[in-house]
């Protein structure tokens, strides 16, 4: 990875799912699809898997951005969990956004096993959003008001 | 010999949790004939140079209300935490941040703002407060506002967590009466750290209303909208924190058909309050349409604000950007 100017790299956490979107991820790596490497993707068994706490754990350890991948909407390994994940999805965003959050931090992409070439795009295009949004830096800037003003 | 010394501070706070203390009736005497009421500045005249004269660990309860706001809230928590044997976050505020810390969603000059400059406020000049004055007698202060509002343990250490907006005045009664069996040697404290007071289960363990499947269309809003008695509330589509709250009120909003807004924290186990609530809300919106999911979710109109009423200032991001 090579960093910016000044140093600075979007540190992006993935969640994807098992059945679809891990296996996108593989295909695209397969196919030799090169795309940008700021995704630290963690496995889980289904999208649904995703507690908005997980979302918010990473943003506040200090991820830039939170990416969530799953199955298509109606293609569900566990037939309807995706669902809940869109409609968390909907209400993790709402709150985020009242928090004071950036639309392009947080990203739901829906990607099947052999959608490959889309999820490196939507990276790709995650990647430059974020780049242009500059650091979050929650968890420097939590800390340093939580003791500044403990003294 | 001497009786052990009990103190009761309020920081940022409204004074309910000293209300509520005074509201446990007869217990009050039992605290009266078991301790030396040292400071207490809502029901007794003491200055602070009296607590700072008193010798380190002389205080052996300090009930401590309110959460960290501005620069003297913090020096008493520090003060007091040097005083005080053993030193209790006392309600919302102290344990969660509480309703002051909803002002973690603004800059702080923003609320100076608004305090002093909306329509209503007469203030022609435009003048703000001064945290500092050159008065001839010499120059006077005022407390800062800090740029966070802080739960108190994230000021100093503490003993025990005790929460509620107020703790309900029967759970106080049995913390009060734990705490003089244990210093007469007949109990034990629980460990440092514990939540006491309170629960070990969710409001809607204790709630008296029937549940069933829950599929909501449309959410409702108190003001306009008269619940049924019995129905469990979330299932008529009132937002109520009760699934994601800790027990210990005995479901008292819910019972008389409001909501549970959240006042006692996470429930045990809960990492984030308003994560585990917005999780169970959203998972209960009836719906695979994105259209839709979106349209029944704009009756929401204050997640912020609605999931986190009590617990920002403790949450994972504890403030807006």
């Amino acid at each position: 990875m090579t960093p910016t100017s000044n140093g600075w790299e979007p540190v992006i956490v993935g969640f994807s799912c098992n059945w679809c979107s891990y296996r996108a991820a593989d295909s695209a790596g397969m196919a030799r699809i090169k795309y940008a490497p700021n995704v630290r993707f963690i496995r889980l068994m289904c999208s649904g898997r995703v507690d908005p706490l997980f979302v918010l754990k990473a943003f506040a350890d200090g991820a830039d951005a939170v990416l969530i991948s799953g199955c298509h909407p109606g293609d569900c390994h566990y037939i309807t969990q995706n669902y809940k994940t869109l409609r968390r999805f909907a209400l993790l965003k709402q709150t985020l956004t009242a928090l004071g959050l950036e639309d392009g931090r947080l990203r739901l992409v829906w990607a099947s096993a052999a959608e490959g070439t889309i999820l490196a795009e939507e990276i790709d295009n995650m990647v430059a959003d974020v780049r242009k949004l500059g650091p979050l830096n929650w968890k420097a800037r939590t800390a340093q008001r939580v003791t500044a003003a403990a003294g | 010999m001497s009786k052990p010394k009990f103190a009761m501070y309020w920081a940022a706070a409204c004074g309910g949790c000293e209300i509520a203390v005074l509201n446990i009736n007869e217990a009050i005497l039992d605290v009266d004939a078991n301790f030396e009421v040292v400071f207490w500045p809502v029901a007794m005249d003491a200055k602070y140079k009296d607590v700072e004269a008193m010798p380190d660990g002389d205080i052996t309860l300090c009930l401590f209300n309110g959460s960290i706001r501005n620069d003297e809230n913090a020096e008493m928590a520090h003060l007091l935490r040097r005083k005080s044997k053993i030193l209790v976050a006392f309600g919302s505020c102290a344990v969660d941040g509480g309703i002051p810390a909803l002002g973690n969603l603004y800059p702080t000059q923003a609320i100076i703002d608004t305090a002093f400059s909306t329509l209503t406020t007469d203030n022609p000049q435009g003048l703000r407060p001064q945290t500092s004055y050159a008065a001839p007698e010499g120059e006077i202060h005022i407390p800062v506002l800090a740029s966070d509002v802080r739960t108190l343990d994230q000021v100093v250490p503490v003993e025990y967590y005790m929460p509620g907006c107020p703790p309900e005045s029967k759970q106080i009664t049995a913390v009060v009466s734990l705490v003089i069996s244990a210093l007469k040697g007949e109990a034990a404290l629980p460990p440092a750290g514990s939540v006491i007071g309170a629960g070990a289960s969710t409001v809607c363990d204790e709630c008296p209303r029937t549940r069933s499947e829950k599929a909501i269309k449309r959410f409702r809003r108190m003001a306009t909208y008269q619940p049924n008695a019995t129905e469990c509330l979330l299932e008529q589509g009132i937002l109520c924190s009760g699934m994601a709250t800790r027990s210990g009120c005995v479901a008292l909003c819910p019972s008389a058909n409001v909501p549970c807004i959240g006042c006692y924290g996470g429930a045990p186990g809960v990492i984030d309050q308003g994560a585990r609530m917005l999780s169970a809300i959203a998972s209960v919106v009836d719906s695979d349409d994105p259209a839709e999911i979106a349209s029944i979710l704009a009756d929401v109109v204050d997640p912020a604000g609605t999931f986190y009423r009590f617990s920002l200032a403790h949450s994972l991001l504890h403030r807006a950007k």
